[in-house]
């Protein structure tokens, strides 16, 4: 008995992966819940009624979500080109401060209607120049950029909570470290009313299409890539890595820090440390999820958001510490691993 | 007659649908120097690696002194006193030579090197079977042919009776395989059996005692080397007479390509020095050399990949002030990557992405940004039917292809451009009898049709069928030109050594 | 006090053995696996394990070395987990070294809480104390600075020291540094490059959850999320600073916990005058700093993340 590589991955085996994933991920992390003295089925149950139990508990999955989705596109393109960005926690993190700095009363004064476009891109810029330093270090030095992103979401949590107890502190949050408010021309119109989702929601599901239709169509899509399988081989065909791997740092940086934008002006309204609980990370999971494909990573982002909010209405409820949630999202990482593999060897005896 | 040392019984091996290996069974005998004959893709390789244990066999056995080996434990056949000296070597670089002589030969678990008296006995073994090299020299900074000798030495440590050597000439000149041939026989005579595996048939007449010929996984013939001939070995070898086409007379044309003393630097080290040639419309110059002596940078001179730092490299009368691939293949040159696998396709992407990505950006292919899938699409069909590359349609993923496939693939791409210009590195390497002569075909077809061609080669048989005149490559420096009428092997086997004043 | 006095007080060379401590368990343990070939990215979650489940045991009313070596056993069972995965099936090492990180960390987090009620202050134990070395520890400066340490930082010294030693000089070590470079080679000369890769990557995590331990039965006397803070990648980056040799990585270790400690007094110096966030960043420039100066000089292990596959074409 040995394995051997296949030739074609069917569609079939490629959806059946991170389904598999998923529900070993559920399996493994049933013994747990056991562990902790829960009915295993009840709990699963009481996740899903607190994921989709109620209208509250839907609009809260899909506010879960969108970060989720911009994060995940924010890995998954960067992944495919082979650059292994880690930081989008830290991108995420000055993404959102770009927004909250000029989204403030101190900031830009401009009508709604070009205020919230200019914060997104305010928000994309930022987060996309804190990958070109890394990306640079690469190009320059040859310094690998997983140690140095990693490092940076650690900078740039600090550089955070500098300036939101220095220059951007709130002087009216009773002491907490929190930056000043964004106006209200600066919040996202809301998606469903008496509710905390926004229309960005449906942005970040318009970028999964259009990346989507970048990738399968254009000229940077075939590039990039080719740069991605095999970077030699793309090089002889005259696609310049650099220029490729610029691009796509803009792109996913970008992605990461529109996502801190857009939570900044779709729920809280202002920044604080923990204004992420770890969005950035969870991208990389989601991503891989979807298999690196930006329309599965809605449908991963979907599911990894079921698994946070419905975590807490089931902990709730039967007292299993929500960080289970973390426990199936982590542990789904890593069975999706094994699942690729499954999927592209097949076993001969 | 001696008892067999070795025999291997009923060998089977399949990857996939592929069988490497079909019912092989063969003998060796004390003192033999034994010579496993066959081309690329015979099955070779594959049958030293199960006897090595790298592969465990799908039938069969090795026996080895009357005892059974346990398939799959190089341990156990380095127990069993076998050695391998691999045609890639498997050597650490950054390791000193005794370090990776003595790794593995002492318990895993216990205290000390002992360094001192491995040195002695390195020293005394390089000293009789006239292997010198310096035993705390790091790998890295060896030569190939002593990169070879520590290879040997690492079998002879061990006290191996039975030494397989694969391919053992591939990287060696004309004359370093000669001395390391009498090397053979000297350990030979001194009661070591050796099985040596080559597709050279001079060698294999020269050096054996007796040539097991391969091919298609099979064992189709056994003959003693004094009793055989050459026609004879190349007619079991390939099965078939594969008539090479010829290369007829023509008068080349104006020069298209032409470098002048140019220069090629990477961190630090000169790869290329005072290199000058000139290619003709119509006209094949044939590049020579032994394996590592800077065709890699040449190859990518010329592909637009790499900077002169001196000298001019001139294009169609026009010098290149920027080279670059896109350039390149602008101007019209069309481009063979000495490693196809590496350089020449990305092997996870469809075949017409593929035939179309190094010509994407223009706007047959593409427009506004979005990739033309229509005309792209169009374009592979157009050279899977001309170059009749079969195994896939243009939507399949281009690794599905067998290498002669895949290199007829990237040929078309090129020539269905009709190149001014074509440069061909190793165009051949690793192919079957068969895919050689439809490439050749497909060279000298676009010789005819006027492109200026630069074939660089390892391939002695091959630079002599299509070449017009030959320039050797040694330590990165080129020989002057010869005209192919005044080249035979003996002549070119001094220039590959870099003797070619005396032979001029 | 002035900036520059900080140097001659014993209580800074003391902070900095005593800081370096987790980085020299975690680097060395990093760069074992990196010699046989393989990135673990798995440390900071494995560290973050080794810290909970060490604390835990003790906690729990076990000894402080019964903690250890639960650390190094927890950190031992995820390097398996990622030797299976990275070694035996050749998966992507960044990826699944990432997936180790979360699936640790979040493993950490649940069975704490699940063992320790929410309160408003942590539950603590007793730490490892000082040890008294008698001559050495009471010699004149050298004694307050040098030998006023916990035994766990002498023995990350000495396993510096000997795994040094033994990666240059013992057939283990020649093993191991030859799986690292060429795989193919190392099974030529009849060793198992597999196995062997297990046997590191096992190894190296182990003393990587020894290094996260260090900080909850040592530095501190009880566990808090997220107080690993970044030292495993901190390790890694180190990892290259020292050009994958132990004697370097103790010494990178003890210079980064030289700044460290240095800038934890600077601050009280300074004071108000300059925001501490710019001080706590200091460790994380830094190492992107000493990837930098190394990146190009160092001497990779040829054959790190690449996977070896018996047998395959």
């Amino acid at each position: 008995m040995r394995l051997e590589r296949r030739a074609n991955i069917p569609l079939s085996l490629a959806i059946a992966a991170p389904i598999g994933a998923v529900i070993a991920a559920l399996l493994l992390a049933g013994i747990l819940i056991a562990i902790a003295g829960a009915p295993v089925l009840e709990a699963y149950q009481r996740m899903l009624i607190g994921a989709f139990g109620s209208r509250l508990s839907i609009t809260e999955t899909l506010t879960r979500t969108t970060p989720l989705i911009l994060t995940g596109l924010a890995a998954a393109v960067a992944f495919r080109a082979r650059l292994w960005n880690i930081g989008a926690e830290g991108q995420f993190y000055v993404g959102a401060l770009a927004a909250a700095a000029l989204g403030s009363e101190h900031g830009l004064h401009l009508p709604s209607y070009a205020l919230i476009p200019a914060l997104m891109v305010a928000g994309a810029v930022a987060g996309a120049i804190l990958l070109l330093v890394p990306l640079a270090l690469r190009l320059r030095f040859g310094v690998d950029e997983v140690v140095t992103t990693l490092l940076l979401n650690f900078v740039a949590v600090l550089f955070v909570s500098m300036m939101i107890e220095g220059v951007l502190k709130d002087p009216l949050a009773f002491g907490w470290p929190q930056s000043v408010p964004i106006v209200g021309d600066a919040s996202l119109p809301k998606l469903i009313a008496r509710s905390r989702l926004h229309i960005g929601l449906l942005i970040a599901v318009g970028l999964a299409l259009l990346i989507w239709l970048i990738q399968s169509r254009t000229l940077f899509g075939l590039e990039s890539r080719a740069a991605g399988l095999n970077p030699s081989a793309a090089r002889f065909a005259g696609v310049s890595l650099t220029g490729v791997l610029v691009k796509v740092a803009c792109l996913s940086g970008g992605l990461a820090g529109l996502a801190g934008a857009i939570e900044v002006m779709g729920v809280k309204g202002y920044v604080t440390t923990d204004l992420s609980p770890g969005f950035g990370y969870t991208g990389i999971v989601v991503a891989m999820l979807a298999g690196l494909h930006p329309l599965g990573v809605v449908v991963a982002a979907l599911f990894v958001a079921t698994m946070f909010v419905g975590a807490d209405g089931m902990s709730r409820a039967l007292g299993v510490p929500s960080f289970i949630a973390d426990v199936i999202v982590s542990l789904s990482l890593l069975t999706m691993l094994v699942g690729l593999f499954l999927t592209s060897y097949r076993i001969r005896r | 007659m001696s008892e067999p040392v070795l025999r291997l019984e009923g060998i089977t091996k399949r990857f996939g649908t592929l069988t490497a290996n079909d019912d092989v069974t063969l003998e060796l005998r004390q003192g033999e120097l034994l010579a496993l004959l066959g081309e690329n893709g015979a099955g070779k390789t594959t049958l030293m690696n199960i006897l090595f244990g790298h592969y465990t066999p799908d039938a069969g056995r090795v026996v080895a002194f009357g005892h059974e080996l346990p398939p799959g434990k190089p341990r156990a056949a380095i127990e069993a006193r076998i050695g391998m000296v691999h045609q890639h070597f498997a050597l650490a670089a950054n390791l000193t030579v005794i370090e990776n002589v003595i790794a593995g030969t002492e318990r895993l678990f216990s205290f000390g090197l002992d360094k001192s008296s491995a040195r002695a006995k390195l020293k005394e073994l390089s000293a009789r079977f006239g292997l010198a090299v310096d035993p705390d020299a790091r790998v890295g900074d060896l030569s190939v042919g002593e990169r070879q000798r520590v290879e040997i030495l690492k079998s002879l440590y061990r006290d191996a009776r039975i030494l397989i050597l694969d391919e053992p000439t591939a990287v060696l000149t004309h004359q370093e395989a000669e001395k390391l041939y009498a090397t053979l026989r000297g350990m030979a005579e001194k009661g070591l059996s050796l099985i040596f595996i080559s597709h050279k048939l001079h060698e294999v007449l020269a050096a054996a005692d007796r040539v097991v010929v391969l091919r298609g996984g099979k064992v189709v013939a056994e003959r003693r080397a004094a009793e055989t001939s050459k026609d004879e070995l190349a007619e079991l070898m390939v099965g078939r007479r594969v008539a090479r086409p010829q290369r007829d007379v023509q008068a080349p044309g104006a020069v298209l390509m032409r470098a002048t003393s140019v220069d090629v630097m990477s961190s630090g080290t000169k790869l290329l020095s005072e290199v000058s040639f000139e290619v003709r419309a119509g006209e094949t110059l044939g590049i020579i050399g032994v394996s590592g002596n800077g065709q890699s940078a040449l190859g990518q001179l010329v592909s637009g990949l790499a900077k002169p730092t001196e000298g001019r490299l001139e294009m169609l009368g026009k010098e290149i002030q920027a080279p670059s691939p896109r350039s390149f293949v602008a101007a019209g040159v069309g481009r063979i990557p000495e490693d196809r696998n590496a350089d020449g396709v990305v092997g996870d992407m469809l075949i017409w992405e593929n035939a179309v990505l190094e010509r994407v950006r223009g706007s047959e292919f593409s427009a506004a940004g979005f990739v033309r899938r229509t005309p792209s699409r169009a374009f592979a069909q157009t050279v899977i039917e001309r170059f009749d590359v079969r195994g896939g349609t243009p939507d399949s993923p281009i690794r599905l292809l067998s290498g002669g496939n895949m290199q007829k693939l990237i040929l078309g791409r090129n020539l269905a451009t009709s190149p001014r210009i074509l440069i061909a590195a190793q165009p051949t390497r690793g192919l079957d009898e068969g895919a050689v002569a439809a490439v050749h075909a497909e060279i000298l077809a676009a010789r005819r049709a006027g492109t200026a061609i630069l074939l660089i080669s390892e391939d002695l048989d091959e630079i002599l069928q299509l070449a017009d005149r030959v320039q050797a490559i040694v330590r990165g420096r080129l020989s002057p030109a010869i005209p192919i009428g005044a080249a035979d092997p003996r002549r070119l086997g001094l220039m590959m050594a870099g003797v070619w004043d005396e032979a001029a | 006090m002035d900036a520059l006095d900080i140097f001659a007080s014993a209580g800074l060379w003391a902070a900095v053995l005593r800081i370096a401590t987790p980085l020299i368990f975690g680097t060395l343990g990093a760069l074992i696996c990196e010699r046989a070939g393989v990135l673990n990215l798995g440390i900071e979650g494995i560290m973050t394990f080794g810290a909970m489940i060490g604390w835990m045991t003790v906690y729990q009313g076990g000894d402080l070395w019964l903690g250890l070596l639960a650390a190094a056993l927890g950190g031992a069972a995820f390097g398996l987990l990622h030797a299976l995965l990275t070694v035996t099936l050749g998966l992507s090492q960044h990826v699944t070294g990432l997936g180790i990180t979360l699936f640790a960390s979040s493993l950490t987090y649940f069975i704490f809480r699940l063992s320790v009620p929410v309160s408003g202050t942590p539950p603590t134990i007793v730490p490892f104390q000082v040890i008294h070395i008698p001559v050495l520890s009471d010699l004149p400066f050298l004694g307050e600075a040098v030998f006023a340490q916990t035994a766990p930082t002498y023995l990350a010294v000495a396993l510096a020291i000997v795994i040094a030693w033994g990666l240059a000089r013992t057939p283990l070590g020649l093993a191991v540094r030859i799986v690292g470079e060429n795989p193919h080679a190392a099974e030529a000369q009849g060793i198992d490059p597999i196995r062997l890769r297990i046997g590191a990557v096992v190894f190296g995590s182990a003393l990587m959850g020894m290094g996260g331990a260090f900080l909850t039965l040592a530095a501190f006397n009880s566990f808090f999320p997220t107080m690993v803070q970044g030292r495993g990648w901190v390790c890694i980056a180190l990892v290259v600073f020292a050009s994958w040799r132990p004697e370097r990585a103790l010494l990178g270790a003890l210079l980064f916990a030289l700044f460290d400690a240095y800038q934890l007094r600077l601050q009280h110096i300074v004071g108000k005058a300059v925001p501490y966030q710019l001080f706590l960043m200091i460790p994380y420039l830094m190492s992107i700093v000493a990837l930098l100066v190394m990146a190009r000089r160092a001497r990779v292990p040829q054959a790190l993340m690449q996977p070896f596959r018996r047998g395959e074409r």
